[in-house]
């Protein structure tokens, strides 16, 4: 029973978390390519911008004394995700639109995603300083759940710490209003139109700028989401999604780049496939150590991948994928 | 492109004046930054300014020739200087005397078990096992393989590390480390341009970006052969070290002077000699056929060109170059430190010179090089000395000074490069010096 409780904690969890996060900024990465076919490089800033704003609303909430039993991060969250959309708009108004206007090809709009990323990142050094800040600006410590299983026959609890939850909760809502909003409303509907033929949907009277505009709030909100539940999970720091924007890319890609329900999929996928290569399988068959012959005990280590190469697995899906699949598990938007 | 079109342009819009003013304002900056900061201090940047220079051409060959998209740059440098450290670092006598080359033997034998499996199991149709069958045993041939590989290797490094801390070098001289450099990173650009040329280009970014960072986990990580995290130093100069010119009886910023300057005169020269290759490729045939497929493959296809034989070409020449470049940079600071690798510096630099300067461009390629990388340095003394003054300001103001100036102003460089590239897609996406496109 505990190697199964311990399986739970290390890997079900952990990637259920890590997917979320994927899985959240894999669907603004795709939305943006499935609308604007471009990929957008800045995203994982933007992530970063997201959770900088929540922390400093976060902060100055704590200072006015209002104290909720909540992380007040997540409680300013709605505010954030506001803020970085309209952020969003901005950046696609100052640097991609006027290029989009020339008419520049969907690699200039990827070099200048990167100009967008350096200037995002430098400035939040700039103001932030380099270092590792924690997101619990009022001093509410990190609840830890303690689920105990001893009514199973375990001897160790499975453990879940409230961002966590929090997490779980949110990313299930966002995943659910998405589908409800690309199926059901006009919006969304004409957001999947012009994913799949942009002329097209034009001609048929969309309003492609303010489907573009639109694809820009979500993806902004979302990000601030994700780079805030990051945040919470781990701690703040400037190159908290600079590292993880390639996994994303890989999620999306898998997925099928523009397309929403292909990222979801992609980033869970990610998630667990980088979690369950670094697993340490012994801690899991150390029974069987009873039933083989002697000498033939189980090595200590057991991993399919050492720790150090966790990132390297997501590289090696996306290397693979473009190679064998490159329109990805759910036939994206390539051409 | 009016400049193209109309050969006798005047003033700004002549392509050879325009190149010889920034030239001449980019010597007056050498000067004025060498007299502020001193001889020593602008003979190191300039020095690294020419590397970056190297692999600034290796990616215009690609990008500005080919339109190939690389952003495994910085992995082809970290490749290029790993290279340089195995070839010329002092022989580790403690490693060939255990048994550590018996072991990687074995490792290496497995490896080529390993090998040997994938390539028995791709055949398996002549057996008549086909379809998902055959997928199925190519996949099994590599998970055992690497499982094979893995049983070796895995003690061998652990022995290496305790033993003998690391493979060490041949110790040969440095600059066949360079163009072992280029030798390794053409082998490797071979295999990725094999894999993944064929994408199209915002899949190619971003396979290749992967692909640099999974070079840097290993390089990295593979402390037996790179001494990883642990860093290895000092790497012999090709030249002598200023240490040794003090042991002469030179001045101490005399000795750095000269030596830099000697060290200069080499990459000088290796910069030089790409350059005047790459120069004539461009004009010949090969680079004419180099631009029809760059602006039109299709067509160029249609005309019995090999289009991605020619690309792969084109991938691993530009590749030799920034292997060279990366083992030279890492040579000139003595010191090769996997974790001093950041995309930001290393990749997206490179990047924004061959924008900034004129993507297929060689003049306009090392403009930028040296261009950006002067900016690139300047920007934290500059910024340190903006917030001193905003501190002075704010202090007087009563508001406080400013905290943490040093580590903040050092960030101000990723934020110009991030303006200098924005303004430059903007207002001018051909580069300072465009390339010149004949007509008629």
């Amino acid at each position: 029973m505990d190697e199964l409780i311990f399986f739970i904690n290390r890997v079900l969890i952990s990637g259920t978390v890590l997917g979320s996060i994927y899985a959240l900024g894999a669907i603004g990465v795709t939305l943006i390519f499935g609308i604007l076919r471009f990929a957008h490089f800045a995203h994982g800033d933007m992530m970063t911008m997201g959770a900088f704003i929540a922390f400093v609303l976060a902060t100055a909430l704590a200072a006015m004394g209002i104290i909720l039993p909540l992380p007040m991060a997540f409680v300013v969250m709605p505010v954030a995700m506001v803020l970085t959309a309209f952020i969003a708009l901005g950046i696609d108004k100052g640097f991609y639109a006027p290029l989009r206007a020339r008419g520049a090809k969907p690699v200039t709009l990827l070099i200048a995603s990167i100009g967008v990323t350096l200037m995002i990142q430098g400035l939040i050094r700039l103001i932030f300083g380099s270092g590792t800040k924690s997101v619990f600006v009022a001093g509410e410590s990190k609840d830890i759940f303690r689920f105990d299983m001893s009514w199973a026959g375990g001897s160790r609890p499975i453990n879940i710490t409230e961002p966590q939850l929090i997490m779980f909760v949110v990313t299930a809502l966002i995943v659910v209003a998405l589908h409800f909003f690309l199926t059901r409303s006009r919006l969304g509907k004409a957001m999947r139109a012009m994913a799949d033929n942009a002329d097209l949907a034009q001609v048929s009277g969309i309003n492609t700028a303010l489907v573009v505009r639109v694809t820009w709030v979500i993806a902004g909100s979302l990000a601030c989401v994700a780079g805030t539940m990051l945040a919470l999970d781990v701690a703040l720091m400037p190159d908290l999604a600079f590292n993880i924007v390639l996994p994303i890319f890989a999620a999306a890609i898998v997925g099928g780049l523009g397309h929403a329900y292909g990222a979801i999929v992609g980033g869970f996928l990610i998630a667990f496939a980088e979690t369950l290569a670094v697993f340490n399988w012994t801690a899991v068959l150390r029974p069987l150590n009873a039933v083989l012959p002697d000498g033939m005990a189980l090595p200590a280590n057991l991993a399919l991948v050492p720790t150090e190469y966790k990132l390297t697995v997501a590289f090696v899906i996306l290397v693979i994928t473009l190679l064998v699949r490159p329109t990805g598990i759910f036939k994206g938007a390539s051409s | 492109m009016s400049a193209a079109s109309a050969p006798l342009a005047q003033g700004w819009n002549s392509p050879l004046r325009r190149g010889l003013l920034l030239f001449a304002a980019m010597f007056i900056i050498v000067v004025v930054v060498g007299m502020v900061q001193g001889t020593a201090s602008i003979l190191l940047i300039l020095t690294q300014a020419t590397g970056f220079a190297l692999i600034a051409l290796g990616l215009n060959i690609q990008w500005g020739y080919g339109g190939l998209f690389n952003f495994a740059i910085m992995g082809f440098l970290m490749v290029g200087g790993a290279s340089t450290v195995f070839l010329s670092y002092p022989v580790n006598m403690a490693f060939w005397e255990s048994d550590g080359p018996m072991m990687l033997g074995r490792a290496l034998i497995a490896f080529l078990v390993g090998v040997v499996l994938v390539l028995a199991a791709r055949r398996v149709d002549r057996i008549g096992i086909t379809g998902k069958w055959r997928a199925t045993i190519v996949a099994l041939a590599w998970f055992a393989g690497y499982i094979i590989y893995r049983t070796q290797i895995d003690p061998a490094a652990a022995y290496i590390e305790s033993t003998a801390g690391f493979v060490g070098g041949l110790g040969l001289h440095p600059v066949l480390g360079w163009l072992f450099g280029g030798l390794v990173s053409a082998v490797i650009a071979f295999y990725i341009g094999k894999i993944s040329l064929g994408l199209r280009t915002d899949y190619l970014a971003i396979a290749t970006i992967g692909i640099s960072e999974i070079l840097r986990a290993l390089i990295k990580n593979m402390d037996w052969l790179t001494r990883g995290t642990m860093t290895v130093s000092p790497m012999p100069w090709p030249t002598p070290l200023p240490q040794q010119l003090q042991a002469t009886g030179m001045s101490i910023p005399d000795s750095f002077m000269y030596a830099r300057l000697m060290f200069l005169g080499i990459a000088v020269l290796f910069l030089v000699v790409a350059f005047v290759l790459v120069q004539r490729a461009y004009g010949g045939p090969w680079g004419r056929m180099m631009r029809a497929i760059r602006d039109n493959h299709i067509s160029a296809g249609s005309m019995g060109k090999d289009v991605t034989g020619r690309q792969l070409e084109l991938f691993i020449f530009g590749s030799i170059l920034m292997g060279i470049g990366g083992a030279i940079l890492a040579t000139f600071t003595q010191i090769f430190d996997p974790s001093g690798y950041q995309p930001i510096n290393h990749t997206f630099m490179i990047w924004v010179m061959v924008i900034v300067g004129g993507a297929g461009n060689n003049w306009g390629v090392v403009l930028g090089a040296f261009l950006i990388y002067i900016v690139w340095v300047i920007s934290d003394p500059l910024a340190q000395m903006i917030f001193l003054n905003l501190s002075q300001l704010t202090s007087s103001l009563g508001w406080g000074a400013i905290p943490e100036i040093d580590s903040r102003a050092l960030q101000m460089r990723v934020f110009v490069l991030g303006v200098v590239i924005t303004i430059a897609l903007r207002y001018a996406p051909k580069g300072l010096i465009p390339e010149v496109v004949k007509r008629g």
